[in-house]
């Protein structure tokens, strides 16, 4: 397989990223100017609903709606650049080379195509596989995310599972075209407590197997801090802070301390937990 | 919590209860800015200015939308023409004049003459009064029977709910023209049974519909709260749930009236509804139908105005559905 | 359409369904015979004529049971149907059952051919509208779809008539067939084209299809508009969904997202719109058959009104009620077979 990433490279670049959505009312900036880098690594994407977390892992599948405006200084995966692909080339790059794992798996399955069915389609998307080893493919991809009866769940309507078999559903799905990259957009908040922990343990086991860089996206800093290698924290659009995750208590961003702060701890004993106190200058745009 | 009233005072500022300014300036006629200012605030001073607000808001969507604009303006145009019929006509609608049978359109007649020489202009005219007189009747006996049935069938539940709905199953069970066909047979031809006939078959959607919003409406916690301070079931549905199923029912409406006006005209055309000599555009065509390949004009006129009333309807319904109904796109 | 409906199909079981069907069909019997013995003033003379001698009176009324109680000529109505007993129209002197058996395949053909092209012109504008949603191309199948809404059936119909027959001279004028063949075909099915085909009588084939261009595309065009504004509801709805974000997110094709994944699901609500339009065509049939003299239901129903042939017009209506439900049946049918949530 060709790997078209130039040596020396991040596999994803981000300089500047912006996207607007403009409304009757007025225009939306749900990114302002985001900078990061992926290489072979797990990256950490931490903020609160509407902080534009989602909204820029979508920019890098060029996966926004029509009416999104998104500029960037630079946009790149590998040596593809998103922001002037053709439609095919991104066809490509979409479940070819990077992978979306949405958030409930209850609506981002396709009510009326069997499990089976739609890990097959992605395959076929990618591969010359004819049908019957496409199945074949199914199957053992299924047996992969440790579904314990492949067959039956292969040929199971998304409706007749669980969430968590859903969710495996969901990573076979994505990781059938072996991806390079691939995005975890709150992977386990619509699961149950339970089975959180089983998903994201399948999620790191089949990145670190396979190879793969990995984007999680989430609200939970604990949780992400624990599974991601580096953490950028996001809030009103832009990176509030970036740094290894192991060095998260040593944050020095107002945003971030605070976020920590929150957190109940078993070790201390605190008489009342803070809430955070939002300071107008981080809305400030940033350098 | 401290920080949470700080975040909303930082974002509306409340005025001060101790100080008078709670008042704000009446709208007064010449005032457009300060009146658009009062209609517009974030902070309404009284029930009556947040409902003001909340319907200038409407219209401004509403304005938005040209087709929906263009739409009202055909109607209130049409509303106008009929209502100044006396006044607009140029004849007598219905002096004959044999001599001048099935003439082109020309100064003394604008759109021409019937088979009978009638002037087709003030006939379109006076026939509107009938036509639009059948539609109002029809709404104004459905609307309310409708809202009536569903409200109380979707708050009452059991029984009621299963005895009422099985009914409105039974007349949607039949296409509306058809069984307003049979009841028309049944009575004698005219206004009255037709309008009668339509009204019968037309309340049935509109009782689902109330139905249907009072079910969600009915679990609300505003109607336990209702309830709770002892409102009688009566109260609660006149005052807490139909006031809410309106929005709906309007739009409802205005998106039917085309259907309805096209029965009218349907059951005139078919010789059963306004009866010869009465103008209505129904029956106009059904009388000019037989000269259409050689005199078309006297058997499109009327066919226009009908198309022209539908469409204006279809397109106001369209744009106060976006309005006051989101969810029903 | 009552949404409602698609919302309580949604949840109510087949056997629920299944169940409502002989009360919905009781309750179309008491609307009929509401209608032909309790709305008239005097339903004796509306069978036999407001010009009969008294004996005859006196004796049609003891014939029909109108000197019994209203509950028993009610289960008296009941059992005639239940045994196919329509009562004999005053007009044609047949049994209506007779009649409708022999007039109902031309309202069949016509409402196919028609449901058919709609179905499939429908769908092309609304998907290929909700595709391109606020384009120019959405706009023009929206006011396409209004002006559908609004144009009366009777003035679409002359106007067609008017133009394409009369100064085009493209199409046949009214009527089934052309004067040259007709009775040339043995009625086997009762649809003249079918019927043709089968006789291999390809002029008369061609005649019989020409001759349905005109209604069938003039009752389609009605159904269409509503067609075409349902898909493209059910489509938009589809497209904002996260499933597809999903099929996006696979690097699928376009044609293949819209089609297989969003269509596909849209199919479930839409087949029920489409069995409703296909009934509501009956409707349209009464107007476009007294246009085209299109001798089907339509038009016995409305020949027999003017005739005050109350016995043909109860009968007619009822039937066309039957119908309605027996689609409704064969909509509820299908979407169970489309939906695997509901199996």
């Amino acid at each position: 397989m060709t790997r078209t990433v130039l040596p020396g490279e991040p596999l994803v670049a981000v300089r500047n990223l912006h996207v607007d959505f403009p409304s009757a009312t007025g225009v939306t900036q749900a990114v302002r100017g985001v900078s990061f880098a992926i290489g072979r690594e797990k990256l950490g994407i931490v903020g609160e609903s509407g902080s534009g977390k989602s909204v820029t892992g979508r920019a890098l599948m060029r996966l926004l709606p029509g009416s999104a405006r998104v500029r960037a200084d630079a946009l790149r995966f590998g040596t593809t650049d998103i922001l002037h692909a053709s439609e095919a080339e991104m066809r490509a790059l979409r479940g070819g080379r990077i992978g979306l794992i949405l958030q409930d798996p209850k609506y981002s399955l396709n009510p009326v195509m069997t499990a089976g069915a739609q890990i097959a389609e992605a395959l076929r998307a990618h591969t010359k596989l004819g049908r019957r080893e496409a199945r074949e493919a199914a199957l053992n991809l299924l047996e992969s995310v440790k579904i314990r009866d492949p067959r039956r769940v292969h040929d199971a309507y998304p409706h007749e599972l669980s969430g968590g078999m859903g969710q495996r559903v969901m990573i076979a799905m994505m990781l059938a075209p072996n991806p390079e990259l691939l995005i975890a957009d709150e992977p386990t908040s619509a699961l149950d407590a339970s089975v959180q922990a089983e998903i994201l343990s399948l999620i790191e086991e089949q990145v670190d197997s396979r190879g793969m860089a990995l984007m999680l996206i989430s609200h939970d800093l604990p949780l992400v801090s624990r599974f991601c290698d580096r953490v950028a924290v996001m809030y009103a659009g832009q990176v509030m802070e970036e740094l290894p995750a192991a060095d998260l208590h040593r944050a020095t961003h107002g945003y971030t301390r605070g976020l920590l702060e929150c957190l109940p701890s078993l070790e201390e004993r605190r008489e009342r937990l803070p809430t955070l106190r939002r300071d107008p200058s981080w809305l400030a745009p940033r350098a | 919590m401290a920080d949470a009233a700080t975040a909303t005072a930082a974002l509306e500022p409340v005025p001060d209860e101790t100080a008078p300014a709670g008042a704000p300036p009446p709208p007064q006629p010449g005032a457009v800015p300060r009146r658009r200012d009062w209609l517009l605030t974030d902070a309404p001073a009284s029930r009556s200015q947040a409902a003001w607000g909340r319907r200038y808001q409407a219209w401004l969507a509403f304005r938005r939308n040209p087709l929906a604009v263009a739409g009202l303006a055909v109607i209130l145009v049409m509303l106008l023409l009929i209502l100044l019929a006396p006044v607009l006509a140029t004849h007598d609608p219905g002096i004959q004049q044999l001599g001048n049978r099935l003439a082109v359109p020309s100064a003394a007649h604008w759109l021409g003459t019937d088979e009978l020489g009638r002037d087709v202009w003030s006939r379109l005219l006076y026939g509107g009064r009938v036509t639009l007189g059948m539609v109002v009747a029809v709404v104004l006996l459905v609307a309310p029977l409708g809202l009536l049935v569903g409200c109380v069938a979707g708050y009452a539940g059991g029984l009621w709910d299963r005895l009422l709905m099985r009914v409105t199953d039974v007349f949607l069970a039949f296409p509306r023209l058809i069984l307003a066909l049979a009841f028309v047979a049944a009575m004698r031809p005219g206004v009255e049974s037709a309008v009668i006939a339509i009204a019968l078959t037309a309340w049935p959607p509109y009782a689902r519909l109330a139905r249907a919003e009072t079910l969600t409406i009915r679990r609300t916690d505003y109607v336990a709260a209702a309830r709770m301070t002892g409102a009688s079931p009566a109260r609660v549905v006149l005052r807490h749930v139909m006031p809410m199923c309106l929005p709906s029912l309007a739009v409802r409406v205005t998106l039917d009236m085309s259907s309805i006006i096209l029965t009218a005209a349907g059951l005139g055309f078919l010789g059963l509804g306004a009866q010869p000599p009465l103008p209505e555009w129904g029956t106009m065509i059904a009388t000019a139908r037989r000269f259409i390949l050689e005199q078309w004009w006297v058997a499109v006129m009327p066919g226009i105005a009908i198309f022209a009333a539908s469409l204006a309807f279809n397109l106001l319904g369209d744009g106060l559905r976006d309005v006051l109904d989101p969810k029903q796109r | 359409m009552p949404r409602a409906r698609l919302i309580s199909r949604q949840w109510g079981s087949l056997a629920a369904t299944a169940a409502s069907i002989p009360i919905t069909l009781l309750g179309l019997a008491l609307v009929t015979f509401f209608i032909g013995r309790v709305v008239p003033i005097d339903p004796v003379l509306a069978v036999v004529g407001d010009r009969a001698p008294a004996d005859v009176v006196a004796r049609a009324r003891v014939e029909l049971g109108l000197d019994q109680p209203l509950p028993m000529q009610f289960w008296r109505y009941l059992t005639d149907i239940v045994t196919g007993n329509l009562g004999r129209s005053v007009m044609t002197s047949n049994p209506v059952w007779e009649d409708i058996a022999r007039f109902f395949p031309a309202t069949f053909e016509l409402a196919t051919l028609a449901i058919i092209i709609a179905a499939v012109l429908g769908i092309g504008l609304g998907v290929l509208a909700a595709t391109r949603q606020g384009s120019w191309v959405d706009q023009a199948v929206r006011v396409f779809c209004l002006a559908g809404h609004s144009l009366p059936v009777f003035v679409l119909g002359l106007v067609s008539l008017l133009v394409f027959y009369a100064w085009l001279g493209w199409l046949p004028g009214p009527g089934r067939q052309g004067i040259v063949y007709q009775d040339m075909v043995e009625p086997v099915t009762g649809l003249l084209t079918l019927d043709a085909a089968l006789a291999n009588d390809w002029p008369a084939f061609w005649d019989a299809v020409l001759h349905l261009v005109q209604p069938a595309g003039i009752l389609a065009f009605f159904s269409l508009a509503y067609i075409a504004r349902m898909t493209r509801a059910f489509m938009l709805a589809e497209l904002r969904s996260e499933y597809v974000t999903t099929a996006r997110a696979k690097g699928l094709s376009n044609a293949r997202i819209v089609w297989r994944h969003a269509f596909r699901n849209t199919l479930v609500p839409l087949v029920t719109v489409i069995f409703l339009t296909y009934a509501g065509l009956l409707e349209g049939a009464v107007l476009t058959e007294t246009i085209f003299a299109w001798p089907g239901l339509g038009q016995y129903l409305t020949v027999s009104l003017l005739n005050a042939d109350m016995n043909a017009v109860l009968g007619a209506t009822l039937v066309v009620g039957l119908i309605y439900v027996v689609l409704n049946l064969f909509a509820d049918l299908l979407y169970r077979l489309l939906d695997p949530r509901t199996r």
